[in-house]
């Protein structure tokens, strides 16, 4: 946790990659014909679909594995079950079929043994498991029985919980101090009303779980025909069906036609009004944030938007937010606008941080060129530029197994289809100016936004 | 749209399935090639073929180690203006170039070295090293592109150091650590010196550093190394060659007692770190590769203590300091710093649990590094720690951009183009009694600097900083 070696960059992180990412899992159908990324798809017998693609040049593969379990099904008084039971499942494994149990510790002592890792997490929409290992034989089978046992028979201990429970909470606390966590919470709570993509951790919440709530959440979550399971690495097709079907072997088998339909999760709701609230405090930077809900990665009009969030604040320097309230004012290090599309429409943010004195003006700037942008749309240059960085670049969102996996992991989840990325730059290159106009004209409402400034100089 | 678009989609293909279906299972060869252009600058090539796309990288031996006082940050406020021109470049079209090109670009700074670099489609390779060589021999621009990029460098600094109360106890903590050495400074440099600095400040520093021989160029991904060297020659070639400025060594004197300081920060959780100095591996550790050489070998078992005490999960600091009724720690940590061009430190540090005090985790972690040298650490604790050493080895391969970014490293300190190797050949010999000799010899009293950040409350009351002003740092409370 200690950094003493400083690395400063020249332009902020910026939202580019996931932007683009973004894309990959809303985008949409083209029959292409050409298979220029062999992605085979198969099921198994109980019913779990996987995603393969074969690359053999280094002998390791990737493995995720997504269920419908996210924080979008917190329950409202328990906000974070998802995360923690996520948390909790790296704690130990319970006794079984003549396997001794194992805590946290062996856990630990296990997974490094064996040069791999695997991780429990909660997004949004997904619960998931990841799996790193060498393809050596013997150690991808220790490695593969591991997760295995992991996923079935996690022992979520109390005692390992009230300990953690406690780090959360101090964690959480500590967080409350810093401005940016108040900013971000007060936007989220405007934006998502009361929907769970808005939700954030509160020491009330997480006390009110317990391990009971996070193995009821777990054994409605974690079902084997419902597991949607990635395989990026140095294994054929006979190999990853192997792999993928051990992986699931020690969880019920019960076909998905026996089990009762998950409960759907509401929408987010539009924005009736602008919302507009300043808070006080003090910091040596005020944190401005505006936006509104987005869309739904489902939306027909992904690739317009994904070229109209790079032209408006998505594409780092060159973009017109970068251009006026930096390169041209010099008023912040980064800002940036992005859309969040998921199962639910994510938010549409721009955020950025300025010296107190300058946040109204930092602001002002914002505004007009988010509204100038809305009511006009892009220049015909500009799409051009947007467009030859999106398909020139395409070969670098996919040319790592870690980038392949994230991207078929998007399309297995969405259930988009195994050419998605052979017709990728393609559906880019369609987007016309006008597309993009009507489309963020569709989904952006400047004079609806909601806007926080936290730490303003009055 | 332009037409030429249409052509890519199928250009592309045949490359790609010859990526995914090629390799036919083999380890890809990991071959380095290095070779010295006439005017001194160092090209560093490692070709992998797996997917069309390289990285290209600048690396400058110049980082905020070489600056003096009065002009702290003036490195990374340089390495901003590189963004602002040449002469035959505008502000800012270096950028929106390389993005024309379906690229990435960023730079970074760091005590050591300054760095820029692009992710392409490799078939514009020659693209990124024309505009790259343009900006490094022929970087201008007016005084009106610094007196607003110097405005944004302030507000990173603020955005980094001053709005999180860790970032400024460490920079206070390296205040302490270090007195002759000019580790003692923030790679970001000091408000009042960003307040102060001039346009020619950046030039003068430019004008000094950024020569051939004191420059790698770092190319990895799917080129051809034949080809790289003609494209080097061409572009970066014509530079004439300049002498590198002499260093002056600023050894860091022998610290001869401990030093503690204390921070006062906004924060709920207290933190406490402990910097102990330690020697790190040099170039001359590596003039030859036998057996019997005992040249670093405390630096090597120094790196293999910080893992067993916290390299996995359930090491000895996570299972002691984090876990059972009366846990000391809500985290706890332990670094070494094996390479780098300046002085390198051991460091332990954590986060008290509710309860406990910044002194009490303190002592559970030097408490732990007593353990080891009393007793040593198990020949289990050794081999898992090598087996992931070994594995990460593999799992590097996967990122082009990652494998450029360690060569340029590695060239930055010095080492010869297999260090990564022969690191591990050589972590792989370490025994337990190294590693114990190494706990006994390093963790006095005498070496250590601790900082410890003492949390105050937020006031609910209080009302917004009336006046912030651009010259004054913002005082804390």
């Amino acid at each position: 946790m200690t950094v003493t070696i400083q690395f400063i960059a020249a332009r902020a992180r910026i939202h580019w990659p996931q932007a683009v990412f973004g894309t990959f899992f809303c985008a949409f159908f083209s029959a292409g014909a050409l298979a220029a990324l062999p992605i085979q798809k198969f099921q198994l017998a109980n019913g779990a679909v996987v995603h393969l693609v074969e690359s053999p040049a280094i002998a390791m593969l990737d493995v995720q594995i997504d269920f419908d379990g996210g924080s979008r099904r917190d329950p409202p008084s328990q906000v974070g079950l998802a995360n923690m039971t996520a948390e909790l499942l790296e704690k130990g494994v319970m006794a079984r079929s003549g396997l001794p149990a194992l805590d946290e510790n062996a856990l630990g002592e296990a997974w490094a043994d064996l040069g791999a890792q695997f991780d429990a997490g909660a997004g949004s929409d997904r619960f998931s498991f990841t799996l790193r290992s060498l393809t050596e034989p013997d150690l991808l089978a220790k490695a593969v029985a591991l997760a295995a046992r992991q996923i079935a028979e996690p022992a979520f201990p109390d005692d390992v919980w009230q300990r953690d429970k406690q780090k959360m909470i101090a964690g959480i606390k500590e967080s409350d101090t810093r401005p940016a966590t108040l900013a971000r919470r007060a936007y989220s709570q405007a934006v998502y009303g009361g929907h769970p993509y808005g939700h954030e951790f509160t020491e009330a919440g997480v006390a009110a779980i317990r391990t009971a709530d996070m193995r009821a959440f777990y054994q409605a979550t974690v079902v084997a025909c419902r597991a949607r399971i990635s395989l990026v690495g140095a294994v054929n097709r006979a190999q990853a069906e192997q792999v993928a079907t051990a992986m699931l072997a020690r969880l019920p088998q019960t076909p998905c036609a026996n089990l009762p339909a998950l409960s759907p999760v509401a929408d987010v709701m539009p924005l009736a009004q602008a919302v507009q609230r300043t808070i006080a405090f003090d910091a040596a930077q005020a944190q401005v944030l505006m936006g509104q809900p987005g869309y739904k990665r489902s939306d027909p009009a992904f690739f317009p938007l994904l070229v109209g969030n790079y032209i408006l604040g998505g594409g780092g320097f060159v973009s017109r937010l970068m251009t006026e309230v930096r390169e041209k004012r010099g008023l912040t290090y980064g800002v940036s606008s992005n859309f969040s599309p998921g199962m639910h429409a994510g938010a549409f943010t721009v955020s950025l941080q300025t010296r107190p004195d300058q946040a109204q003006q930092a602001l002002d700037v914002v505004r007009q060129v988010v509204k100038d942008f809305v009511a006009t749309g892009p220049l015909d240059a500009e799409v051009k530029a947007a467009k030859d960085n999106l398909t020139g670049g395409f070969a670098l969102l996919i040319d790592s197994n870690r980038k392949l996996l994230g991207n078929i992991s998007n399309i297995a989840w969405y259930g988009l289809p195994t050419t998605y990325l052979d017709t990728w730059t393609a559906q880019i290159d369609k987007v016309t100016a006008q597309d993009v106009k009507a489309a963020m004209a569709a989904k952006l409402q400047p004079e609806k936004m909601v806007t926080i400034i936290l730490g303003a100089k009055p | 749209m332009k037409p030429t678009h249409r052509f890519l989609l199928p250009i592309f293909v045949p490359v790609f399935l010859s990526w995914m279906a090629s390799s036919a299972g083999a380890q890809a060869p990991s071959t380095v090639e290095q070779f010295t252009l006439s005017n001194g600058l160092t090209v560093i090539v490692k070709p992998d073929r797996r997917a069309p796309t390289a990285a290209h990288m600048l690396w400058v031996r110049v980082g905020s180690m070489d600056e003096v006082d009065g002009t702290t940050g003036v490195a990374h406020v340089l390495e901003h203006m590189l963004f602002k021109g040449t002469a035959t470049i505008q502000p800012g079209e270096f950028s929106r170039r390389v993005a024309a090109l379906g690229g990435r670009d960023n730079a970074f700074t760091s005590r050591d070295a300054t760095g820029y670099h692009q992710q392409i489609p490799s078939g514009k390779l020659e693209d990124v090293m024309r505009l790259e060589a343009d900006r490094f021999a022929n970087n201008q621009w007016p005084d009106d592109e610094f007196k607003r990029e110097i405005e944004v460098v302030k507000e990173e600094r603020r955005s980094r150091t001053e709005e999180s109360p860790r970032a400024l106890m460490y920079e206070a903590a390296n205040a302490m650590t270090f007195t002759a050495s000019p580790y003692r400074r923030p790679v970001v440099g000091w408000m009042s010196d960003l307040d102060a600095m001039t346009p020619q400040d950046a030039r003068d520093f430019y004008r000094r550093w950024y020569v051939p021989g004191n420059a790698a160029v770092v190319v990895a991904g799917d080129v051809d190394v034949a080809e790289v060297k003609r494209l080097a020659e061409k572009y970066y070639g014509p530079m004439a060659a300049r002498p590198v400025p002499t260093r002056k060594p600023r050894d860091e004197p022998e610290q001869t007692g401990a030093r503690r300081l204390d921070f006062k920060g906004v924060a709920s959780q207290a933190y406490t770190s402990m910097a102990f100095k330690v020697p790190k591996l040099l170039p001359s550790d590596f003039t030859d590769d036998k057996a019997d050489n005992k040249a670093g070998r405390d630096p090597l078992a120094l790196t293999v203590l910080a893992a067993v005490l916290d390299g996995y999960s359930g090491a000895r600091l996570n299972r002691a300091l984090e876990q059972g009724d009366n846990r000391v720690a809500d985290s706890a940590g332990a670094y070494n710093g094996l390479t780098g061009r300046g002085p390198q430190l051991f460091i332990l540090d954590g986060v008290p649990a509710a309860g406990k005090t910044a002194a009490q985790v303190a002592a559970a972690l030097r408490e732990q590094v007593a353990r080891v040298a009393q007793n040593g650490v198990s020949e289990a604790e050794l081999n898992r720690v090598k087996t992931q050493w070994i594995a990460s080895e593999t799992y590097k391969l996967d990122s082009v951009f990652n494998q450029a970014r360690e060569l340029g490293s590695n060239w930055i300190n010095g080492m010869p183009l297999d260090f990564d190797k022969r690191l591990i050949a050589r972590l792989r010999s370490v025994t337990s009694a190294e590693v114990q000799a190494v706990a006994a010899k390093y963790f006095g009293d005498d070496q250590m600097n601790q900082a410890t950040l003492l949390p105050q409350a937020m006031d609910p009351n209080r009302k917004p900083r009336t006046a912030a002003t651009p010259t004054t740092p913002p005082s804390r409370h």
